[in-house]
């Protein structure tokens, strides 16, 4: 016996102010894509480089609301909205999108990144007299991509996420149709890609098989509740490896780096700020929420693989930079090195691991932004000067450039009163905390071989005479490159200065394991005529769709009109044969 | 409404299912010998789509009818249609010479597969019994009886994972978005010749980079 009719319709709670972002996001791409082919080439490309800006700037005000009804409106700024009301981490849309502090603040991060790449983009394309609308149209859905796997709860999001993200981007590394480099390196990306996403889905049937769902949530307390021996202990570390394969190859993890200097060597130096920010910031918080959040309790099996990549990714990221002639691949060697000290907040597994990873996110972004918006500007016409004999004597003859260069190299390098230096001390202090001393070691001894290439880079633009093809013309900052690294550059400066603030944040930014809310039994009348509110045991519910323990209150419904029978209802409740606990109050008792 | 065959429940066979069985059985059986005795290859890819579609026929007498539709769609549909491109393209859709083998030996290595994929199915059914399924069945979701799963389907894509099904659609736009940029090739654009600093020989001395940078190339 069945309490719903067979064709009742459950569908899940919706809240949009956790999706407005999201939503912002994809709406802006794909009106630019309309607006640009109904413009055929008429409309002058900064339009549509406003447009994304102003997208990605109405993605982070639509983050604001949701911040406020995450941590309270005290802390939110702009604006005071009634209608939302502050209630906490929660989760939405059947448990497949958290919004919690980790989510907002990531969100939040990758619109402002947004907006420096767009600007970077603007003054690249400007130069090269291009007009590729699609350029800013992609960046948009690949930021939509990565908002979704900050953000997202259960595996198959995430790696939908993933997905939306990656094709954007091996289409972006491959954009530069004049370069056979580019081209080269969109197709290196989009197989390592592929099959690193291909490792991924395998890893989530494993996970789906051990444990019986794809909800991080649902994972978290599967593991929490049982232990998995044999079969299906093995299952789970095999998805639980290839899951983190996946992520590896994603941001490039040593030894699944290889394609990360050809990729950043060949795709267009303005989107490899993009590639180095946002993309790394989503994939991380991806890792993150994966393996802290859902496979806690998993820490023993995970957390020596994760020490292990760090160390080779540290050590290998330092010594691969050192050999490098060529600007852009030693910024992909140090991007490596960095990655190695984002795993050290990782493998922590705490809350201290998290801010740590959050910081060195927020301050990796700045700074990677900033360098790589140098090197866009260097490069001159054709981006094509990226040699270290480009950058002899540039400190002479474009001090301006030269100067921001060294200032975020010596950031990244982790000198004191930069950012570089205060996210690298969160993460040594959150090894610290988790009892890996070793490691942390290790990778301060790292820190000290990637100074060597960071100031390899200074002396050669301050110290070193040009050379004779050297080309010694005045590197001019265009106003919209001009504006990110301003931005940039106060950015590192504010965070190594007054790290507080940013610590304060980013200590709130931890995912949180919080259950959906009950969905929604789609009404066909208005007339209310019971309360009903279930306790569902562990087995489920009859007539529902999957296992959703817990309490649901489905308020006030019309009976009559779902098809259930309120006599028949109270003989059901009285007979005991439901299988769960059911409160009903009935506003008008049968019989 | 066909009747749901469900797993560990009573398994019943009506007339109906095995007459439909053995003709879908023998079609694709048919189909299969028609692959690999086709002198023409676009007659062995059609054998190969009368082979899978007598499958599909196959999972909706098992009352899997969402298996029956996808594989219509993605093999019937796309990659057979694929190969059939392929074929057209390469313009050999003239009889072949069977006994010209690109790859040596891959005729007795094929039977070789195929007796041992066979005997591993027979080996597990006998093993294990035909009662299987993967995973851990106790905390999955109950198969329902009184309705098609491509209706339960339907209903978990727009109900519970309604987000990764938008976001589907988002991706695929993002596919052909980049598609089309890939595809084009403005005419004006002049390519840039590689820079020839790749081989250039590694030094550690900052002060040593003779390499050539290929600056002189384009301007």
């Amino acid at each position: 016996m069945e309490l719903f009719p067979s064709d009742a319709v459950f569908t899940p709670d919706v809240s949009w102010v956790a999706l407005w972002p999201m939503v912002v996001m994809a709406l802006g791409g794909l009106l630019l894509l309309t607006i640009s082919s109904l413009g055929k080439g008429r409309i002058p490309r900064p339009f549509y480089a406003l447009w994304a800006v102003l997208t990605s700037v109405g993605s982070f005000i639509t983050a604001i609301p949701l911040w406020a009804q995450v941590h309270g409106w005290e802390d939110a700024v702009l604006w005071y909205d009634p209608e939302v009301d502050p209630t906490g981490p929660f989760s939405t849309v059947g448990g497949v999108i958290a919004a919690d502090g980790f989510s907002v603040f990531l969100t939040m991060l990758i619109a402002v990144s947004m907006v420096a790449v767009v600007l970077v983009i603007e003054a690249y394309l400007d130069r090269e007299q291009d007009r590729f609308p699609e350029m800013f149209a992609l960046t948009m859905f690949a930021a939509l991509g990565g908002m979704v796997m900050v953000s997202a709860n259960d595996l198959i999001v995430l790696l939908l996420g993933l997905e939306t993200l990656s094709v954007a981007a091996y289409v972006l590394a491959a954009m530069d149709l004049r370069r056979v480099q580019s081209q080269e390196a969109g197709f290196k990306y989009f197989v390592l890609g592929a099959f690193s996403s291909a490792f991924f889905l395998y890893g989530i049937a494993f996970i789906y098989g051990a444990t019986g769902g794809t909800g991080l949530v649902h994972i978290t307390d599967f593991l929490a509740a049982n232990v998995l021996l044999g079969s299906s202990g093995l299952m789970l570390l095999l998805g639980l490896g290839l899951l983190i394969v996946g992520f590896a190859f994603k941001v490039a993890l040593v030894p699944f780096h290889s394609w990360s200097p050809d990729v950043y060597d060949g795709t267009p130096s303005p989107l490899v700020t993009f590639m180095s920010s946002v993309v790394k910031v989503a994939a991380f918080a991806g890792m993150l929420r994966v393996l802290v959040m859902a496979f806690e309790s998993a820490g023993a099996d995970w957390r020596p693989v994760i020490q292990g990549l760090a160390v080779l990714s540290l050590v290998g990221g330092a010594l691969g930079a050192i050999v490098q002639s060529n600007v852009k691949r030693l910024l992909a060697y140090s991007s490596i090195s960095h990655a190695g000290f984002i795993l050290l907040g990782v493998e922590a597994a705490s809350d201290v691991g998290t801010a740590a990873v959050v910081i060195y996110l927020t301050a990796y972004s700045a700074l990677v932004i900033g360098s790589f918006t140098v090197v866009t500007l260097v490069a001159r016409s054709g981006d094509r000067l990226h040699t270290l004999t480009d950058y002899q004597g540039l400190g002479r003859t474009s001090p301006l450039v030269a100067g921001l260069f060294t200032f975020f190299l010596l950031a990244q390098a982790g000198v004191p009163f930069t950012a570089g230096f205060y996210a690298k001390f969160s993460a040594v202090i959150a090894a610290v905390d988790a009892g890996t001393a070793w490691l942390a070691a290790v990778a301060m001894l790292s820190a000290v071989i990637a100074a060597y290439l960071y100031l390899r880079l200074v002396v050669t633009m301050w110290f070193v005479d040009p050379a004779a093809e050297t080309d010694t013309s005045h590197v001019g900052v265009p106003a919209a490159a001009g504006i990110a690294l301003a931005g940039c550059a106060a950015a590192v400066l504010w965070i190594g200065i007054f790290p507080n603030t940013l610590t304060d944040w980013a200590e709130r930014s931890v995912p949180a394991v919080v259950q959906p809310a009950p969905p929604n039994l789609v009404e066909s009348g208005d007339e209310a005529d019971a309360d009903v509110e279930f306790e569902v045991g562990p087995d489920g519910m009859p007539g529902m769709p999957g296992p959703m323990p817990g309490e649901m209150d489905f308020g006030e419904l019309d009976l009559e009109s779902l098809g259930i029978d309120p006599a028949e209802l109270e003989a059901m409740l009285e007979g005991g044969d439901l299988g769960f606990d059911v409160d009903v109050e009935f506003e008008d008792p049968p019989g | 409404m066909p009747e749901a065959v469900l797993l560990g429940g009573e398994q019943t066979t009506t007339a109906v299912e095995w007459v439909v069985f053995i003709i879908a059985a023998t079609t694709t059986l048919l189909g299969s010998f028609g692959v690999i005795m086709a002198r023409n290859p676009v007659h062995a890819a059609l054998s190969l789509v009368g082979s899978l579609f007598s499958v599909a026929v196959l999972f909706l007498n098992q009352g899997a009818e969402f298996l029956a539709a996808v594989q219509v769609i993605v093999y019937t549909g796309a990659i057979v249609i694929l190969i059939l491109f392929v074929l057209m393209l390469l313009g050999i859709d003239t009889e072949e010479d069977l006994e010209d083998e690109p790859l040596r030996g891959q005729m007795p290595v094929a039977v070789g597969i195929g007796v041992l994929l066979t005997a591993s199915v027979f080996a597990l059914t006998q093993l294990v019994g035909f009662d299987v399924v993967t995973g851990t069945p106790e905390v999955t979701a109950a198969i329902r009886d009184d309705m098609p799963n491509i209706n339960q389907i339907g209903r978990l894509l727009f109900t519970d994972f309604v987000v990764a099904t938008q976001l589907a659609g988002v991706m695929l736009t993002v596919a052909v978005v980049g598609a089309v940029v890939m595809a084009r090739r403005p005419r004006e654009y002049q390519p840039i010749p590689e820079p020839e600093s790749m081989d250039a020989p590694l030094s550690l001395d900052p002060t040593d980079q003779g390499a050539d940078n290929g600056a002189e190339v384009a301007d």
